[in-house]
């Protein structure tokens, strides 16, 4: 069921892999990190999203010799993060407690002015509310911008209904939405 | 694809510190569970800034500015590993021991190195580098001669100028036999100031 391990991977470290100009790892990080933190704060809640984002980059790392060149690395470690989101999903499940509060917002300057801040506290809020396969929807296409055919693949749905169920968030959270830009 | 207003506007990209952090963290994991082939970082130096980077068997680059440190990164996926990221505490040693030596404290490095990168005569001829002693020069000619290939001073050089670990392995010290520096690959500036802390006996 393990979807993200290329074959080749290989176990451990110190393999050479000379046909194969992969660039140095911390570039994916610089290129794809931001991004991933980002989907994972929606899907995994935003005091899970650092685990989770660890967690990914380290099974990336793993498997990150036997990448073929010319992947889709963003889809790549989307589809990880996934798997890790999953999982979490699942122990949280298992062992609920009670819904932590958000962390502090990037500070100032990330954003420009209180007022889109608190407007950014309100969305978090409401995407956390969301039901699992539309926040992964939602964070998978909109926010990772991956294709509604392989966002499906990922929740386990249709095309069309990963297309739904990211309508549907979306929907939710405009409703959600207080004040702020039009 | 269609974008959302408050999805796009609102829900910005973390700021970059909190990769930062995040990725610090993911070098200090990495090395824990030997994941880190390669790590890296810089440090200040009267030369410039220096990219140090380590495997697990120690030491295996050190790169002038001038190098293109992003290349260098580049390079070393390459041909050791594409499994590169910052060092957890791999390379503090190196780091302290190089601070002490800019500092004029320290005369030779006591540091596992992993030589790698550079094999054959070139391998040979950087086990002779490391013989030069602290404040000495020799000759492109003498150190061939030494190596055990007197004709090949010209391979003597490139051995130099290929040298993965300046400073620690002190191609510095090796000058043209009319006394002049000769060429250096962290430039002819760097080289002197290196000859120069050498030869200031004040700092013992």
């Amino acid at each position: 069921m393990d979807i993200v391990s290329p074959a080749t991977a290989p176990p451990g470290p110190g393999r050479r892999s000379p046909d194969l100009p992969l660039p140095p790892f911390d570039r994916l990080v610089a290129e794809h990190g931001a991004v991933v933190l980002k989907v994972c704060r929606a899907v995994c809640g935003p005091v899970e999203a650092d685990d989770a984002w660890s967690e990914t980059f380290l099974a990336a790392l793993a498997a990150y010799p036997g990448l073929r060149p010319g992947s889709d690395v963003r889809g790549w470690l989307i589809t990880i993060a996934h798997r890790k989101a999953i999982d979490q999903h699942r122990r949280a499940a298992r062992n609920p407690r009670p819904v932590a509060e958000l962390p502090e917002l990037p500070a100032a300057g990330a954003l420009p002015g209180d007022e889109r801040r608190q407007d950014a506290a309100d969305l978090w809020a409401a995407v956390a509310t969301l039901p699992f396969k539309q926040r992964a929807a939602v964070a998978y296409h909109h926010l990772a911008g991956l294709p509604y055919a392989l966002v499906g693949e990922l929740i386990g749905s249709s095309e069309a209904a990963a297309r739904r169920s990211a309508a549907d968030g979306v929907a939710a959270l405009r409703a959600h939405y207080r004040g702020g830009p039009r | 694809m269609t974008v959302p207003d408050p999805l796009t506007t609102l829900l910005p990209d973390p700021p970059t510190s909190d990769v930062d952090r995040l990725l610090a963290r993911l070098g200090r994991t990495a090395e824990a569970r030997e994941l880190a082939d390669v790590g890296h970082r810089t440090v200040d130096s009267p030369v410039g800034t220096l990219l140090l980077a380590a495997t697990a068997r120690g030491l295996v680059t050190v790169a002038y500015a001038v190098q293109d440190h992003e290349a260098v990164l580049a390079r070393l996926a390459t041909r050791i590993s594409p499994r590169v990221l910052p060092a957890g505490h791999r390379l503090d040693a190196a780091a302290r021991e190089l601070e002490e030596y800019f500092a004029g404290r320290r005369r030779s490095f006591d540091l596992a190195v992993d030589l790698q990168l550079a094999r054959g005569f070139r391998h040979t001829v950087l086990g002779h580098l490391r013989g030069i002693g602290y404040g000495r020069t020799t000759s492109y000619a003498g150190l061939a001669a030494a190596s055990g290939s007197p004709a090949a001073v010209r391979a003597v050089g490139t051995a130099c100028a290929t040298n993965p670990l300046p400073i620690v392995i002190p191609c510095h010290r090796v000058v043209r036999s009319d006394g002049s520096m000769g060429r250096y690959v962290g430039g002819a500036n760097a080289k002197a100031t290196l000859l120069a802390l050498e030869t200031h006996e004040e700092n013992p």
